[in-house]
């Protein structure tokens, strides 16, 4: 169980909001994190790797900079290691093969009116809330 | 400015922006996904928060493209395709299993959580897993994708 934090979470949205527009508008890039961990470790023809990479540290980075004023993050997993490595191998080959995460299509695809993007947040927000209904109340998993 | 430099500002304040909205904590992604439990909404507001700077964004990038070639058109999206949908729903599985995602995965990582570096090793195995099989069974579909993304 959470608490609903509607300010934090406002606040957090706008910072996300802002490293998506500085992408956007200086490297003319968009700012979908499976998409670039997949550029920065195999990248096409011609796509350069360090800028992606300078935007994978950031993430760390920037979530660090934040803890120093927030008072630390908690990370709260419930899941068992072996649920984690199958979580983790559908994140990364459904992201891959859906051309986006959260981020991508969450927020980038959708703020710029993608039909796509819309279709694809649809389907993992609805996947998720399934996933987590049959987990915690037909298999009664916390 | 320097594209890199520019690229490491973008993410520290998008990895900023996961941890004020403690989006990095996969419990507070779980109580969202969790309608019909003790609903924890606060995801919504951050994807609300984002999505107001991003289409202000969007809107300068449009104008800033057609000041500069008023007669060209962007390009024209191709449609919704069942590699789309089941791709983002097996996404959304793994999403709703563990409660993290690409991007809070990452910055999450700097706690240093043994469950946070299974994760990111999984889901880069993931990835890696995908482009081996797409390079295997399709030759034709996987280019394409590439320049959606990125």
């Amino acid at each position: 169980m959470t608490e609903f934090t509607p300010v934090a979470g406002s606040i957090g949205g706008v910072l996300i909001g802002c490293g998506v527009a500085v992408l956007l508008l200086a490297n003319h890039r968009v700012a979908g994190v499976s998409g670039i961990v997949g550029q920065a470790l195999w990248p096409s023809a011609g796509e350069a790797r360090d800028w992606r990479i300078a935007f994978l540290l950031g993430l760390p980075l920037g979530a660090g900079i934040a803890s120093v004023f927030t008072g630390g993050l908690t990370v709260d997993s419930q899941a068992s290691p072996a649920v984690l490595i199958v979580a983790g191998l559908l994140v990364g080959f459904g992201t891959r093969l859906g051309n986006g995460c959260t981020s991508g299509h969450g927020v980038c695809g959708l703020s710029r009116g993608s039909i796509r993007s819309l279709a694809a947040t649809v389907s993992f927000m609805t996947a998720g809330a399934l996933t987590v209904f049959v987990v915690r109340h037909m298999l009664g998993v916390s | 400015m320097n594209s890199t430099v520019t690229a490491a500002l973008s993410g520290t304040l998008f990895g900023a922006g996961l941890g004020v909205s403690q989006m990095t904590n996969p419990a507070k992604v779980a109580g969202f996904l969790d309608i019909t439990g003790e609903w924890d909404p606060t995801l919504a507001f951050v994807m609300g928060g984002a999505l107001l700077v991003s289409m202000v964004a969007n809107q300068v990038a449009r104008r800033r493209r057609a000041m500069q070639s008023p007669e060209a058109t962007p390009p024209a999206e191709s449609g919704v395709d069942r590699r789309l949908v089941l791709g983002s729903a097996l996404f959304g599985i793994g999403w709703g299993l563990a409660g993290f995602c690409p991007g809070p995965a990452l910055a999450a990582l700097v706690t240093g959580a043994a469950d946070v570096v299974l994760f990111v090793v999984s889901m880069i195995a993931g990835m890696a897993l995908f482009r081996f099989t797409a390079a295997t069974t399709s030759q034709a579909a996987a280019p394409r994708t590439e320049r959606v993304t990125q």
